[in-house]
């Protein structure tokens, strides 16, 4: 409890500060909005409905590219994993292209799918796909090797193996990198939703500045920034739990 | 030097193989035996070993002999006892006849045809155990007959058998990690049993327990397998539960692992750990034993540390 006490005090005074700065009107609030202003953007925002609908257009883009690349990924890692040339070639390729911002796969995008919905698939796809099969290659190499001869013992192969002994056996190494994969999937959906205006979260951001709405901007902002942080303390970090006390594990710090 | 001739027992002439296991002898070490290597029985043996002999290459880049010509006969239902110091090979000749790994020469026999891979007649426990910690007791027990596509049901009521034959029905819920040691060890047991494998394959399972939970899983493992009649392969360091558990006891030899001598053990059962027929064979036993680990420890830690 601790720790809340000093998290609170530390908002308080980020906010008090913001709100000293905005009376002390050393800006016009078109470039430093007012907190009583970006509350009222999102209120108005939620009420008329469009955060709602963006929020509505943004999750499914993200579900739809994520389990896409989980699954995309899933299948490249296992490739790479049970051949020995691929992974010496195509695993240095991923690795490379890693450092390629997904936002670069945007041009290409549209000239191949045209200004649709496959466009900023493939770019939330590319912006995931590769922590996430470099995630499964990590796991399968880091996972005990005990697990795979005791599924095989027990009279498990092909596919039974994979899916009932490797993958469950590889889950807590791979885990951060599905996590990482989300991150990276969410932040390549913003950009383009930024560049690429159809809809989204990314469109409303870009709308604020347009209208030189900068109260809507920020309000937009933190709507990102706490679905983010929601997805990741819901979603993520229940399976971390559940992982560390199905398996024994102690918590992590 | 030939190799047949060292997996032959320099004493097989001592006795005479013909009245081995009928129990009449009186012998001033204990009821004890030697039995030729070459024994031949009329029936097809559970598991034959022949010539078995497996080698790689280790990191520096020499050729390492790890197993070398393997024969061995084991009969249905039979309670076999390997010994011999680490690193002679006795958990590599498990995997060999799990079908985990493939022998660099000689074959593996089960009821006289040659074992191509892993599968359910042969189950091993490992030293590590190897349980699923993402899975619950239960699931474990289940996940062989799961394997094989067994009927839920049938299942279901398979786990329950098991689990009550190893004392552990009430913990069937539980994760792996919540369990201690020795009913790690149990679930373990009924995991494999569970997948109903005609060889029971086991790796120095007790090695990490106290003396009182090994006891104790002795008496159980020895009821089961009475219970069960299944044919039992167990590799220990500890020469006394060899002795304890085993119908026969082979010792092998110090890199590269071969048969050095085999022993009958017709004690009447159930034996103790402490008994002293038990501890007598166990003496002769290590006698043989111990030259194998003064040259284990030699390469290990040179020449002033064998005894």
């Amino acid at each position: 409890m601790k720790q809340l006490s000093k998290q609170i005090v530390f908002y308080s005074v980020l906010i008090a500060l913001w709100v000293v700065l905005a009376k002390a009107k050393i800006w016009p609030p078109y470039i430093f909005p007012t907190p009583w202003g970006v509350w009222d953007s999102l209120r108005a925002g939620f009420a008329d409905h469009s955060f709602w609908i963006a929020i509505a257009v943004s999750m499914r883009r993200m579900l739809l590219g994520y389990v896409l690349s989980v699954v995309l990924g899933m299948i490249l890692g296992l490739a790479l994993g049970s051949n020995k040339f691929l992974e010496q070639t195509l695993g240095g390729l991923l690795v490379s292209l890693q450092s390629l911002p997904s936002i670069c796969w945007l041009p290409l995008a549209v000239l191949w799918f045209g200004l649709t919905e496959k466009a900023i698939l493939f770019v939330v796809v590319m912006g995931s796909l590769l922590s996430v099969t470099i995630a499964m290659e990590t796991g399968r190499q880091q996972m005990p090797k005990i697990y795979g001869m005791a599924g095989r013992n027990l009279g498990a192969r092909g596919f039974p193996l994979f899916w009932y002994v490797l993958l469950p056996a590889s889950l807590p190494y791979i885990l951060s990198g599905l996590k990482q994969g989300w991150a990276f999937a969410w932040r390549s959906l913003i950009s383009g939703e930024m560049i690429f205006v159809s809809l989204g979260l990314g469109q409303l951001l870009m709308m604020g500045r347009d209208l030189n709405d900068m109260s809507q901007v920020i309000a937009v902002m933190l709507l990102i920034i706490a679905i983010g942080y929601l997805v990741d303390g819901l979603v993520f970090r229940t399976m971390e739990r559940r992982l560390q006390a199905r398996w024994g594990l102690s918590p992590a710090t | 030097m030939n190799t047949r001739q060292g997996a032959v027992p320099e004493t097989a002439g001592l006795d005479d193989p013909s009245i081995a296991g009928t129990g009449g002898r009186v012998r001033a070490a204990g009821k004890i035996s030697f039995m030729p290597m070459s024994r031949q029985g009329n029936e097809t043996p559970k598991l034959a070993l022949e010539d078995l002999c497996l080698s790689y290459k280790t990191t520096s880049g020499e050729p390492l002999v790890a197993l070398d010509n393997i024969r061995l006969q084991v009969k249905p239902g039979e309670f076999l006892c390997i010994v011999g110091p680490s690193g002679c090979g006795k958990s590599t000749l498990l995997h060999l006849i799990a079908g985990l790994h493939q022998p660099t020469s000689g074959r593996v026999l089960v009821d006289g045809h040659p074992v191509q891979g892993p599968g359910t007649d042969r189950i091993l426990i490992f030293q590590e155990l190897g349980l699923f910690p993402w899975l619950t007791v239960k699931e474990n027990v289940e996940f062989g007959m799961k394997m094989k596509g067994v009927a839920k049901a049938t299942r279901r009521e398979q786990v329950e058998r098991y689990l009550r034959m190893v004392h552990l029905s009430q913990f069937k819920d539980s994760y792996t990690h919540q369990l201690s040691g020795g009913m790690r060890q149990r679930v373990a047991l009924a995991r494999a049993l569970a997948t109903e494998p005609d060889v029971l394959l086991m790796d120095e399972p007790f090695a990490a327990l106290d003396a009182q939970t090994r006891d104790l899983l002795h008496d159980e493992l020895e009821r089961i397998w009475a219970e069960t009649g299944r044919t039992i392969i167990f590799v220990t360091h500890n020469v006394r539960e060899a002795v304890r558990l085993g119908g026969r006891v082979v010792v092998l030899t110090f890199r590269p692992g071969r048969v050095k001598r085999e022993y009958v053990m017709d004690m009447p059962r159930p034996r103790h750990i402490e008994d002293s027929e038990v501890a007598g064979a166990a003496r002769e036993i290590l006698g043989a034993l111990r030259e194998e680990i003064n040259k284990s420890l030699e390469e290990q830690y040179g020449h002033e540390a064998a005894v």
